[in-house]
Order: C-alpha cells, then sequence, then structure tokens
C-alpha cells in the first residue's frame, strides 16, 4: 500500500499524477507551451506586425521557420505571440467560470427549495440572452479591453458549470456522509469545502478541460465580429480562421497555428483525465 | 429426465488486481420437482453459480474455467447464443431480486407477463394476455384484472415481485432460478411471496434454485439446502439434517450467529468463534459470557413529545409521523420496528433534526433540544449521534480515517492538539476493534464490516450519550452483523450508552432492545419490554411482524 506514510490528499494526489504517463506528457507539453508563447516573440527577430511586402506567402524556410502570410509578417512571431492572447483568455476564462459557477451551483444545489428555484430560474434567464448581444453590451458600456473579453467570455461559460454543480451537489446531499456530518454538528461552510467540493471535483475538471477549447474558439468568434482581439493582433483563433481562408495557396498559416491549438487541447483532455483519477484516492491500486 | 446437473463449475474474474476465483469446483444437481436452496454470504459465488447457469455472466470479466451444466442431455455453457434464447425462459426462467428495476416502466404489467408467450412462440397475443391474466390471479395480483392497463408504477415491491414470478412461470418451464427475490421486500411481503412460490412450484411440478443469503428464510422452502463459502460448496444436505447436524463450522456458525426470537444471549456467536475452534478453545467460552446484564436505570434520557413530520409531495403534505410521544431510559436500548415506509428511520433523523420536525420537543437529560443556534446545535450533536445503514455511503471516500475520526473533535474543540487528538482517534479505533495502523488509509481500503466499525467509532468521537442506530446491520452479512451487533453491546456497557435501535428485523432488534416500540403508518401501535411484545403481542400487526420471521433454526440455536 502506498499510502502508509502520507495521508493528504494533495500529496497523494502528486504521487498518482507523476505515475500516469500521459497526464505527465501532457503537464509537460503545457509548460513548453506557455514558455514558448512567453520567450518565442522575444527571441524571433521580428515583431508581431512587421511587415514585409517582398516576401509574402513565403513558405516554411530557414529565415521564417513557419512561413509568412499575406502581409509578409512571420508567422512563427503571430503564433507564439498568439498563444499569449488565447491561452490566457482560455484559462483566466476557465478559472472566472470554474469559480462563479461552481459558488453558484454549490450554493443552490445545497440550499435546496426555494432558493435554488430562484437562482437557477436567473440562470436559465441568462441562458437566453443571445451571447454576443451580451457581450456588445458589455464592451458598449465598459470599452474594448483584453480584460473585459476573458470576464465576457467567463461570464457565460459559467452557466453550464452552475448546473453540472448543482445536479451533483443535490446527489451527493442525500448521501449519509453529509448527513453524518450535519449530525455531528458540522458547520455549513465546513460541509460545503470539505466534504462537498473535494467530491465534485471530477465532473468539474471533465468540464473545465471541455471549457478551455470552447473558450478558444469563442474568442476567434469574438475576434471575427471585431469584438476580440483585433489585427494586428493575433490569437491562435484569429490565426486559424486566416489560414482557412487561404488554405489552398498557403496551408502553412492553417497547419502551425492548428498544431499549436491541438496539442495544447490534447494536453489539457489527458491532463484533465489525469487530475481526475489523481484526486480520487478509490482509484489507486489496491 | 429433466434435470440440471452442475458438474465442477471453475470461475474466475480476471480484475486489475489480478484474477478472483470466484467459484471453485462447484457441483450441484436439481432433480426435477425439487426445491434446493444455495446459501452463502455475499462473495461466496452463490450468484455467480446462479447466473452462470443462463449464461448471464458479464465476460469479461467473467470466465469460466472448466465444468459443464448439462441439461436434457446439453451442455448450457457450450450452447449458442441463439440456442440460449429458447431455453431462456422457456425451460429454465428467472427471477431477480429487485422488484423496482426489473419491470420496464413504459410497459403495462399485463403485456410483460405475457410477452414469454409470445416470444416463445406458445400463444397468439390475445391468448397470451388472457393466460397471464390467470397466471397474475394465481399470485394475487388482482389490480390486473381491473384494470389490464396498469403500468409498473402503480403497484408496491411485493405486487412487483409477485408479477416477476408470474412472469418467469407462464411458460411452465422446469426451472425456476431465484437470486434472492425477497431480499428487498418486507417481512410480511416475504412470507406471503414464499407460500405463493412454494405452492406454485409445487402444483407445476418446477424444480427451484432458490439463491439467498438467508438461512432461515432457505429453510422455509427448500428441501435440500447447499452452502457455499469462498467459492466453495462445505455443505450439502436435506433442510432437516442440516439444521439438527450441521457439520461444517461455518455452517454451524451461520446458523448460531443470527439472532433468534426465543433465546436470551447477550453476545452472538460470530464465525471466528467456530473457524478457529481447534485454536483457543478456552477463550472460546469465554467470549461466549451468557450472563444478561442490566444497565437498565429510571432515569429518562430522551423523551419525545407531540412528535409530527411532514414531507411535501405533489399532492400535499404527507404525514410521515403522526404524533409520536417517547421515553428513552438511560443505559438502555429502545427498538423501533415496522416495515418500510412505517417512520422509523424519519423518527430517527427527526430526532437529530437531520429532517425538520413539523411539530414536537424533544428532551435531553430533562432540557429541551433546541437546534436554532449553532452553539446550541453543536452542544447536542456532541451528546446525540447516529449510525446509519449503508457503510459504504456514510463516509466521505475523499477523507482518511484519521481526518474522518479527528474532524469532530476538532468541531467539537476536543483535544488540544493534532497528537492528541491523534492519540485519541487510535484509542477509539481499538475499541471498536480495528489496528490504529489503519488511520492513513482511505474508506474504501476496508469491507464493509471495517467500515461500519469506522462509523461507530467516529460516532463515539464526540463521546455522546445517545445514539440512533439506523438499520445499521440490515446491508450486512450474518456474521458481519453479529460482530457489529456484538460491538454495540459491549459499548454500551463499557461507555453506558442509550440506543434507538431502528430495524425492520424482529429478532435483530429483538436482540438488542430492552425496550420495543411497534411503528405503523407513522403511529407507535405497541410500546413494552421486548418479551411483552415478543410473547403477548397486542396488536394484529404486531403478531404478524412475528410470525413472518423465518423460525426455521429457532428450534436448533440452543445446540451449538
Amino acid at each position: 500500500m502506498s499510502l502508509e506514510n502520507s495521508s493528504s490528499l494533495g500529496k497523494d494526489a502528486w504521487l498518482r499524477l507523476k505515475a500516469n504517463r500521459m497526464a505527465m506528457l501532457s503537464l509537460w507539453v503545457l509548460v513548453a507551451m506557455a514558455v514558448l508563447s512567453v520567450v518565442g516573440p522575444v527571441l524571433s527577430p521580428y515583431s508581431y506586425d512587421e511587415q514585409n511586402l517582398d516576401r509574402v506567402f513565403h513558405g516554411p524556410c530557414n529565415e521564417h521557420l513557419f512561413g509568412t502570410d499575406n502581409l509578409g509578417r512571420d508567422l512563427f512571431t503571430r503564433a507564439t505571440y498568439g498563444g499569449r492572447i488565447s491561452l490566457a483568455v482560455g484559462l483566466l476564462a476557465t478559472i472566472v467560470s470554474l469559480i462563479i459557477g461552481v459558488t453558484y451551483g454549490m450554493t443552490a444545489g445545497y440550499a435546496g427549495s426555494k432558493t435554488d428555484a430562484w437562482m437557477m430560474r436567473s440562470v436559465d434567464v441568462l441562458y437566453s440572452l443571445p451571447f454576443t448581444i451580451f457581450v456588445i453590451l458589455l464592451m458598449v458600456l465598459f470599452g474594448r479591453n483584453f480584460l473585459l473579453l476573458f470576464l465576457a467570455i467567463g461570464a457565460v461559460e459559467w452557466l453550464t458549470m452552475a448546473r453540472i454543480t448543482r445536479a451533483q451537489t443535490i446527489n451527493l446531499k442525500k448521501t449519509e456522509f453529509i448527513e453524518a456530518a450535519r449530525a455531528l454538528g458540522y458547520s455549513h461552510w465546513r460541509i460545503l469545502f470539505r466534504h462537498l467540493l473535494p467530491n465534485l471535483v471530477g465532473p468539474i475538471i471533465v468540464y473545465a478541460t471541455l471549457t478551455v477549447p470552447s473558450v478558444m474558439l469563442l474568442e476567434a468568434v469574438l475576434s471575427f465580429l471585431g469584438l476580440g482581439v483585433q489585427a494586428p493582433l493575433s490569437s491562435w483563433g484569429s490565426l486559424i480562421k486566416e489560414g482557412a481562408d487561404k488554405m489552398d495557396a498557403a496551408p502553412w498559416l492553417l497547419f502551425f497555428p492548428g498544431i499549436f491549438f491541438c496539442m495544447t487541447l490534447f494536453a489539457l483532455n489527458f491532463l484533465g483525465d489525469g487530475l481526475r483519477d489523481a484526486l480520487d484516492p478509490k482509484s489507486s491500486k489496491e | 429426465m429433466d434435470k440440471l446437473e452442475i458438474n465442477d463449475l471453475r470461475i474466475n474474474f480476471n480484475t486489475r488486481e489480478g484474477v478472483i476465483r470466484a467459484v471453485e469446483g462447484v457441483n450441484i444437481t436439481l432433480n426435477r420437482g425439487e426445491v434446493v436452496g444455495l446459501v452463502g454470504e455475499s462473495g461466496s459465488g452463490k450468484s455467480v453459480t446462479c447466473n452462470s447457469i443462463l449464461q448471464l455472466l458479464p465476460s469479461p470479466p467473467a470466465k469460466i474455467e472448466s465444468g459443464s451444466i448439462k441439461w436434457k442431455n446439453k451442455d448450457l455453457l457450450k450452447e449458442q447464443k441463439v440456442d440460449m434464447e429458447v431455453i431462456r425462459g422457456k425451460e429454465i426462467s428467472m427471477v431477480f431480486q429487485d422488484p423496482m428495476s426489473s419491470l420496464n416502466p413504459y410497459l403495462p404489467v399485463l403485456d410483460q407477463v405475457a410477452e414469454p408467450l409470445i416470444i416463445h412462440g406458445m400463444a397468439s397475443l390475445p391468448e397470451a394476455r388472457k393466460k397471464a391474466g390467470e397466471m397474475l390471479l394465481k399470485v394475487g395480483v388482482s389490480r390486473v384484472a381491473e384494470n389490464p392497463r396498469a403500468y409498473p408504477h402503480e403497484f408496491s415491491g411485493g405486487m412487483r415481485q409477485r408479477a416477476m414470478i408470474a412472469m418467469a412461470l407462464i411458460t411452465q418451464p422446469s426451472v425456476l432460478l431465484a437470486d434472492e427475490p425477497t431480499t428487498a421486500l418486507d417481512v410480511t411481503v416475504q412470507s406471503k411471496i414464499l407460500c405463493i412460490l412454494k405452492e406454485l412450484c409445487r402444483d407445476l411440478q418446477i424444480s427451484v434454485l432458490f439463491v439467498s443469503h438467508d438461512l432461515g428464510l432457505v429453510a422455509e422452502l427448500a428441501d435440500r439446502v447447499i452452502v457455499m463459502y469462498r467459492g466453495k460448496i462445505v455443505e450439502n444436505n436435506n433442510t432437516k439434517s442440516l439444521f439438527s447436524n450441521p457439520k461444517h463450522p461455518y455452517v454451524k456458525a451461520l446458523i448460531a450467529c443470527r439472532p433468534t426470537l426465543d433465546s436470551k444471549i447477550t453476545r452472538l456467536p460470530t464465525i471466528a468463534d467456530f473457524m478457529d475452534e481447534e485454536n483457543n478453545k478456552i477463550q472460546k467460552d469465554e467470549k461466549l459470557d451468557l450472563n444478561p446484564i442490566h444497565l437498565d436505570s429510571e432515569e429518562t434520557l430522551v423523551e419525545i413529545k407531540g412528535l409530527f413530520v411532514d414531507f411535501p409531495s405533489e399532492s400535499g403534505l404527507i404525514r410521515a409521523i403522526d404524533g409520536i410521544n417517547l421515553k428513552i431510559r438511560k443505559g438502555t436500548t429502545h427498538g423501533i420496528v415496522g416495515e418500510s415506509g412505517s417512520g422509523k428511520t424519519t423518527l430517527g433523523r427527526a430526532i437529530l433534526q437531520l429532517v425538520q420536525p413539523t411539530a414536537g420537543q424533544f428532551y435531553l437529560n430533562g432540557n429541551v433540544v433546541v437546534f436554532k443556534s449553532i452553539r446550541e446545535r453543536k452542544r447536542f450533536c456532541k451528546s446525540m449521534q447516529i449510525i446509519f445503514q449503508d457503510p459504504y455511503a456514510s463516509l466521505n471516500p475523499r477523507l482518511t480515517v484519521e481526518q474522518i475520526l479527528t474532524e469532530p473533535m476538532i468541531v467539537h474543540g476536543i483535544g488540544k492538539s493534532r497528537k492528541e487528538r491523534m492519540t485519541r482517534a487510535m484509542e477509539i479505533m481499538e475499541e471498536v476493534g480495528l489496528d490504529a495502523g489503519f488511520l492513513n488509509r482511505y474508506p474504501h481500503q476496508f469491507s464493509g464490516g471495517q467500515r461500519q466499525r469506522i462509523c461507530v467509532a467516529r460516532a463515539l468521537t464526540t463521546e455522546p450519550e445517545f445514539i440512533v442506530c439506523d438499520e445499521c446491520v440490515s446491508a450486512m452479512d450474518v456474521s458481519v452483523q453479529a460482530q457489529v451487533l456484538n460491538l454495540l453491546k459491549s459499548l454500551q456497557v463499557s461507555r453506558g450508552l442509550t440506543y434507538l435501535f431502528i430495524s425492520h428485523d424482529l429478532s435483530v432488534v429483538k436482540f438488542m432492545s430492552d425496550q420495543i416500540a411497534v411503528m405503523q403508518k407513522g403511529r407507535i401501535i405497541e410500546n413494552g419490554t421486548a418479551d411483552q411484545i415478543y410473547n403477548d403481542p397486542q396488536s394484529k400487526y404486531t403478531r404478524a411482524l412475528i410470525d413472518a420471521v423465518p423460525k426455521a433454526n429457532c428450534s436448533l440455536s440452543h445446540t451449538y
């Protein structure tokens, strides 16, 4: 038994995660992706908006590792620079949606009865608001702002998270260990954070890993509508969009940002699965 | 002859943790018209054996290593899927444990009962419906005659199980396999269903393989009993001689460790008492101390006055508890018996304010119990605790045993340092009969019986005076049940605890309790000492409850 000496869940979880090769590989891929996004644009001799009209649609070569686009901008610089924005938007918006959604869902599910009904009906109302109109409204009210972008996305994505969390909370609330906790005189806070939340981790993590890619795609949609990242700034979403338009003439414009995007998503999914298993004490062998 | 013969059956389960030998060389012969009981505790391989007959095992992970199941000159294990479909339901049919989930909720019961006849081409639709209606009447389901379009949700569990039996018997099969068919039902319903099963099978000359964990129940029905233990048959004998002269120590233990209604002992014998007979004879005699202990005092610890509990439902309020007054004396056990839906569980939870009572007062040591502020809540939670039915669901899977046991101490400010709390947790672990070295394990690493001990340990951490035991041994095998009941009894003596012991099992309640209250429809209809209730039941309901308890082993309980 591997648990003879350690007793904290965090330590056990880390040991179990380390034993999961796919998850560890994914973790390193994500770290590499983040480092590349930060360091890449700095190392590159070109800047992300530097145009060179003599070298338009140039394929990958020694000077331009990933080739150039229709304005002769270096794709490597643009792709790594885009990684900064995509990763930041993806992760931060997911965290925002996670925090709001889990808190809201847990509160509604745990409180039950009328509070629950009111809270979930307001979620339904928010669901019915068209997303783009909601974002345009925000932009009009607060002006265009990078921070606002993922706040806006997070503020929409949390709705589903809240529903999932609420449903799980209601199921868990009926279990006898929660009743036992109440019978032992534990405070609501203790029950919520020590007994409910850890048991919600599985579905939350799985849903969060699904949220990151959908957020990145949303960002691309917004950028396309002129609400998100504006040219000459780049993000993976907008690069893929551009690349898809010019797929026949310059396939590398789609290929490289696409590879970055896919690798990140795969890594996130594997890491999510790994984390879910690692955080479940039952998954340890024996 | 129509004879079912299982020869040297071996079944393995290939799991992540390695190969589990579920069945190891089982031989069973089922003659025409014979009723054979297959008894064993969970994990003994009885259900696996039963399911393998109709090739119902999930494979993988199950793998049949060797052996044969002979039926009409065919080996059922080697039959193709298509050929099995002809045998299933027509020649050999089956009744499952859970009547709530074994009927399709979207089809009328009548059509479902008629379906086997149509599938096997034995009748046309109208003819099959007519036969199904007759069969349902035979098993005592009259509702379908009134309304042929009745759906399963309109039936109680007992009625659904009757319908299942009708469905299994409608094709007039030669063999009926019954896998714990009455385990999920109330005792009174159980005895009725057994009667029906017995009569019908005798009339129709059907052989029955009756799988159950309950030796007493099987004895009422079976001509012959086969006892399985860890994948092997340990004893195979006709019912009378098995009970009057059990040979294998495990069988002796199984017969002895179930509390009976008419014996007076303070400690139940356990499997261990019989299995290591040779090593410690002297210790065994010590353990089987039959001196009754008297702790009774006149002081009332818990008093309930005018308790009403209502639950909201679609059609208005449902009254779960309908005016209960109860006094529980210090150091005694007050048993609550009743069938499902009688409100006994709600009563236990209402006392601890896990459900909100509509009206009523609780007194603990003469003080009114109020749960208004968190401080009051804590104070009463400290002295009143509860142990639940399902030891699997009542421990947080994400916490170690140490965390589970020290958390109540942190909340209630018991023990100054972590070290002190650890020491106390270790003491309590030993008190409930667990190794203190288990503290840093997670709940899933324990067996059901051990988990229930952890639940008991957790309840003890706050040094309570009063513990509600809500069906706390109902989900357990008899041998484990005996251990947990003994533990509860010895803790009562050493700590002077007071219990409210809730169970549907009259014999268990009788064993544990000084006083017994019988509940029906949210009311206490009878309240008295355990002997009064048993020897001189006042109401018809109580008498029915007592009569329904399988008593085949009563006369033999003195033999060990």
